[in-house]
């Protein structure tokens, strides 16, 4: 991978010797993990710990939380969500929706999160992505960009994909890095739901200008999508909802389906997890 | 035997490590008070974010004389990520800054080129896989007495903590070609850049094995 690397994805791009991550997304409406289509419409899964303990069981690389709700304090809220997780659950945990202040955040790590999503927050007062960084590290501070396509471009969206920013989506993810970002959750509203693929374009175009890492997400329907969105798209990180939500795939089944195309991801001992499953 | 002391200097994600050291059967106790820490046969430094203020944290709640007590005494002490980089004697993170001195060395930036010369990218966040560092020949007897080389466990760094004596380097990982530090040590002394905690069933082998020292 290394040598062949600069002919395979060019000069400017960034050698792909690093493992792709594997992200299960959960969308929360407390206490159920919920999965939505193009952002409206709500079906209850289950027991959002459940999932989350079954797909580590399976190898997941990161648990990806979204509160859709954004009611972090109420009873059995978000945060309890995450403390039961931490239990028995031995990933990184990234929690967002609805983290309006520092202390928000503060509440979310204490819980036992690894980092935080933040989008409609950092859309109203940008600053909320600087004060993270220097508090808490920019290595918790992911930028949560919903983006929708427009004919020549695409724009910000906040409110699980309800308001218009007028944000373009390019300038906000560099200004998001320059702020202190330290990672971009990029989600594409059009294709969400759709298991149709990946936006590549968006991601590839977001890649391009910045160089912290980019989770893509919204539209992971079949393994191959990974392959476009990670080789044409350059992306760091996939999250995936509905995919394995609905037991299309397991996450061992993408893993392998990655190595057998030369997508460089985690090694697993199977042994390891199989074991206790 | 299973009696741990975490650090707390209020940096971190305390929760989570001491789920890990608790799912793995020690009875965990989360503190700042030096006699606790100083009374514990084992003792985890935990610690997220940057090098001068984990410094300067240690420092006001005196724990940094005490952390260098424990190294001292030879009792097992392990550090995690910006714990294992204080371990150091100093760091280059925003101007230099002095650090415990508990195992000769300086954190540095990792390289932003690889090896043959393309961008990568920092901070190095992911899963990457452990290799023996060079001239070690096997992990037998240690805290990765259990790891198997090439199994892979959770970074997220932008700074490496590099030991001047190249024996005191037990595990790298290769970060675009780059042997990036991953385990160090000496003696009853560890230090770990990944998260143990955040790294799976190959993480919680390494704190079991901690436990088991």
């Amino acid at each position: 991978m290394n040598s062949s690397c600069a002919m395979q994805f060019g000069m400017k791009s960034i050698c792909k010797v690093r493992n792709l991550r594997l992200i299960a997304r959960l969308d929360v409406k407390a206490p159920n993990l919920v999965k939505g289509i193009q952002m409206e419409g709500l079906r209850k899964m289950g027991d959002p710990n459940e999932f989350a303990r079954k797909y580590y069981l399976q190898g997941i690389d990161e648990i990806l939380y979204t509160d859709i709700v954004a009611s972090l304090y109420e009873r059995n809220s978000l945060l309890d969500i995450i403390e039961r997780t931490t239990q028995d659950v031995f990933v990184p945990i990234t929690v967002g929706g609805g983290l309006r202040s520092i202390d928000d955040v503060g509440a979310a790590l204490r819980a036992g999160a690894d980092k935080v999503t933040i989008n409609t927050a950092a859309i109203r007062n940008p600053e909320i992505i600087s004060e993270v960084a220097r508090r808490f590290g920019s290595q918790c501070m992911v930028l949560s960009i919903q983006a929708k396509r427009f004919s020549d471009h695409w724009e910000a969206y906040y409110d699980n994909g309800r308001e218009h920013s007028h944000l373009d989506v390019i300038d906000w993810a560099k200004k998001g890095q320059e702020l202190g970002a330290g990672e971009i959750l990029l989600t594409s509203i059009d294709q969400e739901g759709s298991a149709k693929g990946f936006d590549v374009d968006l991601v590839k175009a977001v890649t391009d200008v910045v160089s912290v890492p980019v989770i893509a997400g919204g539209g992971m329907g079949r393994p191959e999508h990974l392959l476009e969105v990670a080789e044409l798209g350059n992306a760091d990180a996939v999250a995936m909802a509905h995919v394995l939500h609905y037991d299309h795939y397991s996450v061992n089944e993408v893993r392998n389906f990655c190595i057998d195309n030369q997508l460089p991801v985690r090694t697993v001992n199977v042994l390891d997890i199989g074991a206790s499953h | 035997m299973n009696k741990v002391v975490v650090v707390d200097y209020g940096m971190g994600n305390l929760l989570s490590v001491r789920r890990g050291l608790e799912h793995c059967g020690a009875r965990v106790m989360v503190t700042s008070d030096p006699d606790i820490i100083l009374s514990a046969p084992k003792v985890v430094l935990p610690g997220v974010g940057a090098f001068a203020n984990g410094m300067a944290q240690l420092r006001s709640l005196g724990l940094d004389t005490v952390v260098r007590e424990v190294a001292t005494q030879g009792r097992f002490l392990l550090g995690i990520c910006l714990g294992m980089q204080m371990l150091l004697d100093e760091s280059e993170e925003f101007g230099t800054t002095e650090g415990l001195g508990i195992i000769s060395g300086r954190v540095v930036s990792i390289p932003s080129a690889s090896t043959n010369g393309f961008p990568q990218k920092i901070p190095h966040i992911g899963w990457n896989s452990l290799v023996l560092s060079k001239g070690i020949e096997s992990w037998e007897g240690g805290l990765l007495e259990e790891v198997i080389p090439g199994e892979a466990v959770y970074f997220v760094h932008s700074f490496m903590a590099v030991p001047s004596k190249p024996n005191h380097r037990i595990a790298n990982c290769l970060y675009g070609g780059i042997a990036v530090p991953a385990t160090i040590g000496r003696d009853n002394i560890y230090g770990c850049q990944f998260h143990p905690e955040k790294s799976g069933e190959v993480g919680l082998k390494i704190l079991r094995k901690f436990l088991t020292l």
